[in-house]
């Protein structure tokens, strides 16, 4: 496919002057899944954009929507039972063209993926194939996106190998899989993910899985490597404290929305949503112990998250909220600008 | 935390609806056959004019008819009477074979996977006899214990006995490994307890399933056996027994075999309908949706 | 035994009288010539009613350790004294009784509880075993015991399908409080959590602890949480101890190049205490074939030529607080 057709699947103009710069401009993402139960939305509509070069943390418990924002973006929903219903994520190509994500067919993701969006995944074992040597399936991407002859892509994956500080690597491409430690096979999936310098790497929950002070490694290594690379990163987790080691802007999740968005800064230092502030509140790092050295209890949330389809019809987090107020419970709040770049979905944001 | 538990979601889709009714109504249909089968069993004297046995030679071999619904055999005798009273004896042999092999194979399957120790010695056993064609070792079986109805039966166990074990011991080496098991364990829970509140418990369903497959591979290894001569004795109406005698006259009359056959048929696919229903109602992650 | 047992953490000070004694504790997995080496000359003290962390990363043995001081794994060697008795040598017969004592709490919420009974079998179970609120009294302790851990009392004709990680965790506690035990191991109880859930069961672990003046042996890899519930913390690498102290010392002034690395590496919520330092190298070695002298060593910024020959003893360098390392003289820095 050309680029000419590529612009043809160019949607509407970005609403806001930011999307003009955006690496991806995600609008009103809303993704649906038919199960046995029936129809479940876990993504009710998602707003974020992503800048080139930066990294954007997206942060949320189980539950929140998070791990189906990349996947409806890169175009891997479990099909046919999920789809993407409405909205858009436009991403801009390193030759400038815009192409809708939510929209795009099967050919142009296939393109798209690897050369100019990745991915890397909590559990890389399952990512990996296990029967192939880690050198051939790095060079494998490179020969069908970069199209070098087998020598070259192999030279290549070493440089790659080499690129994410894996010792020994001439041996290493040899290697496979399971011969490799969690953190090695995590650095394996970095440099298969990034071989072909893609514009975007999106990261889901890469260190979860890791030792921390592997963690601490690969957190290093990614930081390194976007500053030589230069590619945007949509960083998914739950763990604040990565948010805050890795990202400049961050965006909770809660029940398939956004409730806040903007600098790590800002929203870590001066939450303006009652369920960023309970979450920073109740972690343990936060806590401390009163005179007698007994830990004082924690600011818990109280309650859960509404399974998906039990949501209230107001603001979901209203029921477990400190805050709420009855008009809270009527309909859902939008994003309220709290100050440039930062956003937060509550009514009562002026009270925190 | 008052917050619901029960995560289940409204307004389920149309599919599901057709699949639970479907599969309700397949395990209505399996039981009512399964039910009807045992009840003409039970009062097989009673549920026809004629003796089973009773030679009524000017009779051999008349089709279907209002006064013989299923026909005659070649001596003559009322094959509706055979079909429910074979109906006692097929049962009754699949059944003992079931409750036999299900229970010294759950206890073989039980201990093989949650003793080391054990393990080795019982599965080279078990593997040794899977290794026979089940027919195969059934004669042999039957050779060296003499032809008779209970020897069929214990012949039959045997032989099926190594597949639920083979099959409990897989389950038993996963569930032993989970964590609740550990922390009854932990709770000072004696092992005989462990074994059969823990482990079996998590191991129903394969054997249930199992069980029926044992069931009506049973009625058609007796069957089998009783052909060859060497099952249950030719003057005892099993369906087995009916279908093997009356294999010579099936191309002039075809009742003579279709009708314990569709019997065999029948009882076999409603004990795997009536099986599939009772896996699912004993799960109880699936008893919401059932 | 004196022999297996020369690595205590004995201090000068110690008076308090130990719930529970470990002494020179080795666990082998495998036989033959290259087992694996999970725990190795592990020795300490859990006082009355103490909360003792264990914390390490994977492979450190800090879960095989918890297992061993119940009896759910035999050690390969060493001893686990409470009271006046040797549990690692005790027939299975003796030590029945002693479970109603000794309990656990296990780190997947979904895993321990056996799917097919109902929440009031899994927890009166606990009660018939030891035979204890027979008739009529057991359905009465055991909505005691869900209301104990915040649950509804309704709740025990549940299957534990019907209930989020967070219920199932107290469940899990509920059942192991069923029996009133002194001593509990929680393995990694709150790990499986979403924070806002962890908070909720940690916050119920204080409570308990608080009002049945409960022991417990707290095993995690998370440092924040040990921080926050622990008095005493022993750190764990490759099956070894590395230092043992009294929580607020421990995370003030570590005093192991283990403790001090692992303080690093942990991520801070708050985007101005980002660490520029540079993280721990390499990997943890196999349990298989572990380094010789200071098993820290390989990834040791601070090693010498004498720390591959000599296994570090633990020494007491402040009241209470024991690290096993060569150095004395590298100033650690606190996080």
């Amino acid at each position: 496919m050309t680029v000419s057709t590529l612009q043809k699947t160019v949607a509407r103009p970005a609403p806001q002057a930011e999307a003009a710069t955006a690496l991806l401009d995600v609008r009103g993402l809303r993704t649906e899944f038919r199960t046995d139960g029936g129809v479940v939305t876990p993504l009710l509509g998602v707003d974020f954009s992503v800048a080139p070069g930066e990294t954007l943390a997206l942060v949320g418990e189980s539950g929140s929507g998070k791990s189906v924002t990349s996947l409806s973006i890169m175009g891997l929903l479990a099909r046919p039972a999920g789809r993407i219903a409405a909205g858009s994520a436009l991403f801009r190509t390193r030759d400038g063209a815009s192409v809708d994500l939510a929209r795009a067919d099967d050919a142009t993701l296939r393109r798209l993926r690897g050369r100019e969006l990745a991915m890397i995944f909590q559990e890389p074992m399952t990512s990996l194939n296990p029967v192939l040597p880690v050198g051939e399936q790095i060079a494998d991407a490179v020969r069908l996106h970069l199209g070098l002859d087998r020598q070259a892509a192999l030279a290549h994956a070493l440089r790659m190998l080499e690129l994410v500080e894996i010792p020994a690597a001439r041996q290493r491409l040899r290697e496979y899989p399971h011969q490799m430690s969690g953190g090695m096979r995590q650095r394996v999936m970095i440099a298969l993910a990034l071989s072909c310098e893609p514009r975007l790497l999106i990261a889901d929950e890469p260190t979860t899985a890791l030792d921390v002070t592997i963690q601490a490694q690969i957190l290093v290594l990614m930081r390194k490597l976007q500053h030589e690379l230069g590619m945007g990163i949509l960083f998914i987790t739950h763990n604040l404290g990565v948010v805050a080691e890795t990202a400049q802007r961050v965006a909770v999740m809660y029940a398939g929305r956004i409730v806040e968005t903007g600098t790590v800064r800002e929203v870590f230092k001066a939450p303006k949503h009652p369920y960023t502030r309970g979450l920073m509140e109740c972690l343990p790092a936060n806590a401390h112990r009163d005179e007698r050295g007994q830990p004082v209890r924690l600011k818990a949330i109280p309650g859960q998250v509404a399974a998906p389809g039990r949501q209230p019809p107001g603001c979901a987090f209203a029921p477990r909220c400190a805050f709420a107020e009855p008009r809270c419970e009527s309909a859902v709040p939008a994003l309220a600008a709290v100050a440039p770049d930062h956003q937060s979905r509550c009514l009562r944001w002026s009270a925190l | 935390m008052a917050a619901a538990a029960s995560a289940s979601v409204s307004s389920p889709g149309l599919g599901l609806a057709l699949r639970k009714l479907f599969r309700r109504k397949v395990v209505l249909a399996g039981a009512v056959a399964l039910v009807v089968l045992v009840l003409l069993a039970l009062f097989a004297p009673f549920a026809s004019p004629y003796d089973p046995s009773a030679l009524k030679v000017l009779e051999r071999l008349r089709g279907p008819s209002a006064l013989h619904w299923f026909g005659t055999d070649e001596f003559g005798r009322d094959i509706f009477t055979r079909v429910v009273v074979g109906a006692r004896y097929s049962l009754t042999i699949g059944a003992l074979t079931v409750l036999i092999a299900t229970v010294a194979g759950t206890l073989l399957g039980l201990c093989a996977g949650y003793f080391r120790r054990l393990d080795t010695p019982i599965m080279r056993v078990v593997d040794a006899m899977m290794a026979f064609p089940d027919i195969l070792l059934a004669i042999a079986l039957m050779a060296m214990l003499g032809a008779s109805l209970f020897n069929v039966v214990l012949a039959l166990a045997i032989v099926y006995t190594p597949r639920i074990a083979r099959i409990v011991r897989a389950s038993t080496l996963v569930v032993r490994e989970l964590l609740f098991v550990e922390a009854a364990r932990a709770l000072g829970v004696s092992t005989a307890r462990i074994l059969f509140r823990h482990i079996l418990l998590n191991t129903l369903s394969p054997i249930l399933v199992q069980a029926t497959f044992i069931f009506a591979y049973a009625i058609l290894a007796e069957a089998g056996l009783s052909f060859l001569g060497v099952g249950v004795p030719p003057e005892i109406p099993t369906w087995g027994t009916m279908v093997a005698a009356g294999q010579q006259f099936a191309d002039q009359a075809f009742w003579v075999v279709l009708y314990p056959g569709l019997a065999i048929v029948i009882a076999a696919l409603s004990l795997q309908m009536v099986g599939d229903g009772l896996r699912d109602m004993l799960d109880p992650r699936l008893r919401k949706s059932l | 035994m004196n022999a297996v047992a020369e690595n205590i953490p004995m201090s000068r000070e110690e008076t308090a009288e130990a719930l529970i004694r470990v002494r020179g504790l080795h666990k082998h997995f495998g036989t033959g010539e290259r087992p694996v080496r999970a725990v190795e000359d592990v020795s300490f003290d859990i006082r009355p009613g103490e909360v003792l962390g264990l914390v390490g990363e994977s492979g450190s043995g800090k879960s095989t350790i918890g297992r061993c001081v119940l009896r759910l794994l035999d050690p390969t060697r060493g001893e686990v004294h409470y009271g006046g008795q040797d549990l690692a040598r005790l027939p299975p017969r003796a030590l029945r009784p002693l479970r109603r004592e000794l309990q656990i709490v296990f780190q997947d919420p979904y895993a321990s509880l056996n799917p097919r009974l109902r929440i009031r079998d899994i927890i009166g179970e606990a009660l018939d075993t030891h035979g204890l609120h027979r008739g009529e009294a057991r359905a009465a302790r055991i909505a005691e015991l869900l209301s104990l851990v915040g649950l509804p009392v309704d709740y025990a004709d549940r299957y534990p399908h019907e209930f989020s990680g967070g219920q199932r965790q107290r469940i899990g506690i509920a059942r192991a409080l069923a029996v009133e035990p002194r001593f509990i191991v929680a393995d990694e109880p709150v790990a499986a959590l979403d924070v806002s859930i962890q908070a909720q069961v940690l916050n119920l672990l204080q409570e308990l602890r608080e009002r049945l003046g409960l022991t417990m042996l707290f095993i995690s890899h998370d440092l924040d949480v040990v921080e926050y519930l622990c008095d005493r913390v022993v750190v764990l690498y490759l099956g070894r101890v590395m230092e043992i102290a009294p929580a607020e010392a421990l995370y003030r002034n570590p005093r192991h190049p283990y403790t001090e690395a692992l303080l690093a590496a942990s991520p801070r919520p708050d985007p101005d205490q980002v660490k520029a330092r540079k993280p721990l190298q390499g990997e943890v070695p196999s349990p298989v074939n572990p380094p010789s002298g200071c098993v820290f060593r390989t990834r040791c910024p601070y090693v010498q030529d004498a720390c591959a020959s000599t296994v570090p003893r633990l020494k007491e360098v402040a009241p209470g607080h024991f690290k096993a390392c060569l150095r004395d003289d590298v100033p650690l820095a606190a996080p």
